[in-house]
């Protein structure tokens, strides 16, 4: 792909980000349940750096379409390439290898668990010290420990929740909640961030601070990022490209105007008599 | 005509440097490695030595200079407390540039009237929220050249060319200074201790805001008094957060920091002060009555949760605080058992609460900018905190009156601080002179004049008297005191803030100027009032119901007695007590006009608008109909009406011999 391509496909994001080649292509994805069919014929692609989101009615599919693409689900049909390779076998953890992390739409966090505790479980896996180094804290363990505890204040600082530090993950209210769960993703440091609902369920405040904390991600780490979201008004906002799912076919993709004026999105939304 | 000064001593010892430059230079060699700054960061208290400090501002001056800036410009400096807007401060100060402190939570449009009164060139803000009010409003003030950013957190789309980050600002500052080694020290060198050396912005109650300039040796005077006053070392240790831009702040944490050369520790941010204040457990503090009063009500809200036992023991142990604790804290003859007591109760309670609080290791505290509750300032020193009152206003490096140690007055706000006089003027204004006072409002001439007397004396427009001990109480502001009919002074602020103390009444209002007795408005706290209506299983249907419940009058017939037995015990007062109030059908409000927005009485207004109640006060009437206009908060308006009863409460004779009149 040249650059002059790249450019004129990807079109200008709101805030002039710089989007780099696809690093995650799916093509002619076909997802089934027994005789449901969840995702047909799907295909689309995402950029690096850009903000992509996937937006559609109540079980349009979307989040399944997320589990693909984390490898939770395997398409009975169709080709995934990550970075120009195809995925021939895949399990979640592997996703995280690869540097793709999410967050849940109902939260998955340990309640016990104090704020840095939830953040710092994000830095499982680049930690390299066996599980005795670690119970003797032993030199190399306690420097590690340093320097994920180190990357951690940098999210907490981040994601403004300083106030939180040592609060039990359990008693803060849910939008802070849904915080925590992006610093314990962002913990990985991770090339894709899967975002499940961001959103949901959250005041308008709250909806404005996590805005102001996904373009900020997409701005100063780079990081890609894909969104599920229901509310229409803030992924126009925020993202780069959308895909519109409905009944688990594609029925739309572009930049955020080129969607909005797309009939067949009108209709899947506003309803129509089909 | 009543004139007082500082007993323990006149003519400054005017020994050390006489400018702020000076003193951070003279730390540098003195005390090189001590701390003098911490600020939380990511989690780590980070300290900068004296040496770092003054590298810094080296830095930020010669990098100031690089960009144009001139002795005389203004630099105005926006944001939270962080070290480096306090650095920014002094290098503008090294230049003999003047710094201009603003409030980081004024709105862009208000930022506009300082910016072109003040015609500033030059900006240091916190980050990028303040970026973009100086960017929104930058075509109003097109005098404004540049905008230096301490964080440079999602500032990397900005293109405007007047921002620049503070590191870049810093690292040309350091080429510069390497350049000409000798410039920093030859600006200092021109420094005179007369020169303005911060500009502060009155919070303009009446009329447009004001920029009151203060000299170098106004504030090193200010500081060094309360230094000696208080015995404060270079070992302290004080939590700056608050606003940069009070004068409070700007004595406390820059001035007497920068003469006495103590630490000054910056929290992580806004939310996480109760926190840093923990882990830092300064030595010396400053806080606002309100910020006592919240910490005191989470107290008291946990003690409610927790077991029988420990509510048992709590309760005891404040009862023998109560008893006692102030007495040991002055130093007091107490009697064996209560000191046992009281030393027993340190153990199991005073000692953790101040732990939990932060205060462990305060040596000193101070409160000032609206009037204490005495419960609450009897509760913090009682458990052994040294909580003391001071007195004063951005006019004078907020110093005229402190409270000496072993003389704690309830109500009064101390003796006059060294170096100042004070005088009281035949109306009761108060009238102070000193080295502290300002030196101009900024380009008001006439301002200026109208403020100070021919004799130097600044007006307060407070009024007040002196006690027989000599301690300063402070009354009221001095155009709202009246004379009733017998002569007696009226003080209406006075009174009404000693009726807002109680938890049951939230405002009052009371009228007697020119009369034969005094009266009173009231308005309930809902929620106080509500829960104990609730405990007594009352019905009610809201403010307006449970307003008129006979068991509420009685409820604040109570606070309203208590209030008369406190007034005859002041020969001043006593003519002034309630003889009837009302409780209002509605809450006052800011909406209706009858508030301002920051919840001050518009006496003038509700006097008129209630005319029919105050008369049928004053006529002895029982009930009396009303109606009055309420205007909601989507801008609709309605019609509240109800029949207010009048009652009377019982008066006291006045104690301890009225003064002849």
């Amino acid at each position: 792909m040249d650059m002059t391509d790249m450019n004129s496909a990807a079109a200008t994001s709101p805030a002039g980000r710089r989007q780099g080649e696809v690093i995650l292509d799916l093509q002619n994805i076909s997802l089934r349940f027994g005789g449901v069919k969840a995702l047909t014929d799907i295909s689309f692609n995402i950029r690096e750096h850009e903000v992509r989101a996937i937006i559609g009615p109540n079980g349009a599919g979307k989040s399944s379409m997320l589990n693909v693409i984390n490898g939770v689900y395997h398409p009975q049909e169709g080709r995934i390439f990550f970075r120009g390779e195809e995925r021939k076998k895949m399990e979640p953890h592997m996703a995280a290898l690869q540097g793709i992390a999410r967050t849940f739409q109902n939260i998955a966090l340990f309640k016990g668990m104090s704020v840095l505790d939830n953040i710092m479980t994000g830095r499982n896996l680049k930690m390299k010290c066996n599980l005795f180094q670690q119970a003797l804290w032993l030199g190399p363990a306690l420097r590690e420990e340093i320097a994920h505890r180190e990357k951690v204040e940098e999210i907490v600082d981040f994601l403004e929740i300083q106030h939180i530090r040592k609060t039990p993950v359990g008693a803060l209210p849910y939008g802070l909640q849904k915080r925590v769960d992006l610093g314990r993703a962002l913990a990985m440091e991770p090339q894709i961030l899967l975002l499940d609902e961001p959103m949901a369920g959250m005041n308008v405040e709250e909806k404005q601070d996590m805005c102001r904390f996904i373009l900020d991600i997409s701005d100063q780490f780079g990081t890609t990022i894909v969104l599920i979201e229901h509310d229409m008004g803030v992924v126009m906002d925020i993202s780069d490209r959308v895909v519109v799912l409905d009944y688990g076919k594609k029925i739309g993709d572009g930049t955020p105007d080129e969607v909005r004026n797309n009939q067949d999105v009108i209709n899947a939304y506003l309803g129509s008599g089909h | 005509m009543d004139t007082r000064t500082s007993a323990s001593d006149h003519g400054q010892a005017a020994a050390g440097p006489d400018t702020f430059p000076r003193w951070l230079m003279h730390h540098a060699k003195a005390r090189p490695q001590q701390p003098a700054m911490r600020e939380k960061a990511y989690g780590i208290w980070q300290t900068y030595t004296w040496a770092q400090v003054a590298e810094n501002v080296r830095a930020i001056a010669c990098g100031l200079a690089q960009l144009g800036f001139k002795r005389g410009d203004r630099l105005a400096v926006v944001g939270d407390n962080r070290p480096r807007l306090y650095w920014s401060v002094a290098a503008c100060q090294c230049l003999g540039g003047i710094p201009v402190m603003m409030y980081q939570d004024a709105v862009a449009q208000e930022m506009v009237y300082v910016l072109q009164d003040a015609e500033i060139k030059f900006a240091v803000v916190e980050d990028q929220e303040q970026v973009d009010k100086m960017v929104e409003i930058q075509p109003e003030a097109p005098m404004l050249e540049h905008v230096i950013y301490d964080d440079p957190r999602g500032m990397r789309h900005y293109t405007q060319t007047l921002l620049m980050g503070l590191d870049e600002l810093q690292e040309m500052g350091r080429i510069h200074d390497r350049n000409q080694p000798d410039f920093l020290d030859s600006e200092i060198d021109k420094g005179a201790s007369d020169d303005i050396s911060i500009m502060l912005y009155t919070s303009g109650t009446t009329g447009k805001p004001k920029g009151v300039c203060q000299t170098h040796g106004a504030f090193i005077a200010a500081a060094r008094g309360a230094i000696q006053f208080d015995k404060l070392t270079d070992k302290e240790d004080i939590l700056s957060y608050l606003p940069m831009a009070w004068v409070g702040d700007h004595l406390f944490s820059f001035a007497q920091a920068t003469v006495a050369g103590f630490t000054i520790n910056c929290p992580e941010s806004g939310e996480t002060v109760m926190n840093d204040l923990r882990e830092i457990g300064p030595t010396y503090y400053f806080a606002p009555p309100r910020v006592f009063e919240n910490l005191l009500t989470q107290v008291m809200i946990r003690m409610e949760d927790a077991g029988s036992l420990k509510r048992k023991i709590f309760h005891h142990f404040m009862d023998v605080a109560r008893r006692c604790g102030a007495d040991i804290l002055d130093g007091k003859p107490v009697s064996g058992g209560d000191r046992f007591q009281y030393w027993l109760g340190n153990l199991l309670v005073y000692g953790p609460l101040k732990n939990v609080l932060g205060m462990s290791r305060i040596r000193v505290a101070y409160t000032a900018g609206a009037a204490i509750g005495p419960d609450l300032f009897r509760f913090y020193r009682s458990i052994g905190i040294n909580l003391k009152q001071l007195y004063g206003q951005t006019e004078t490096c907020a110093y005229v009156c402190l409270q000496p140690d072993g003389e704690i007055k309830l109500d009064s706000v101390g003796k006059p601080a060294p170096f100042v006089e004070v005088k009281l003027a035949d109306n009761g204004e108060i009238l102070v002179k000193g080295p502290m006072l300002l030196k101009a409002y900024y380009k008001r001439p006439d301002a200026t004049a109208e403020s100070i007397d021919a004799e130097g004396y600044f007006m307060t427009g407070d009024a007040g008297f002196f006690d027989a001990d000599g301690h300063l109480k402070i009354i009221d502001r001095a155009k709202d005191v009246g004379k009733m009919a017998d002569g007696t002074m009226f003080a209406p602020n006075y009174i009404e803030n000693k009726l807002k103390f109680f938890q049951h009444i939230k405002e009052a209002v009371t009228f007697g100027a020119g009369k034969e007795f005094a009266t009173a408005f009231i308005n309930i706290d809902l929620e106080a009032v509500g829960n104990w209506a609730e405990k007594k299983g009352m019905a009610y249907s809201g403010y307006t119901d449970l307003a008129q419940q006979s068991a509420v009058y009685e409820l604040v017939r109570d606070c309203v007695e208590k209030v008369n037995a406190d007034l005859a015990t002041d020969p001043n007062m006593s003519g002034s007590q309630i003889k009837r109030f009302l409780i209002l059908h509605k809450e006052l409000d800011a909406d209706d006009g009858e508030l301002t927005r920051t919840r001050k009485v518009r006496r003038n207004f509700i006097a008129e608008k209630y005319g029919v109640l105050i008369e049928a006060m004053f006529e002895g009437r029982k009930t009396q109909f009303i109606e009055t206009q309420v205007k909601y908060e989507d801008g609709r308006t309605g019609k509240v009406s109800a029949d207010l009863r009048i009652e009377e409460v019982k008066t006291f004779a006045p104690q301890a011999g009225k003064r002849a009149a």
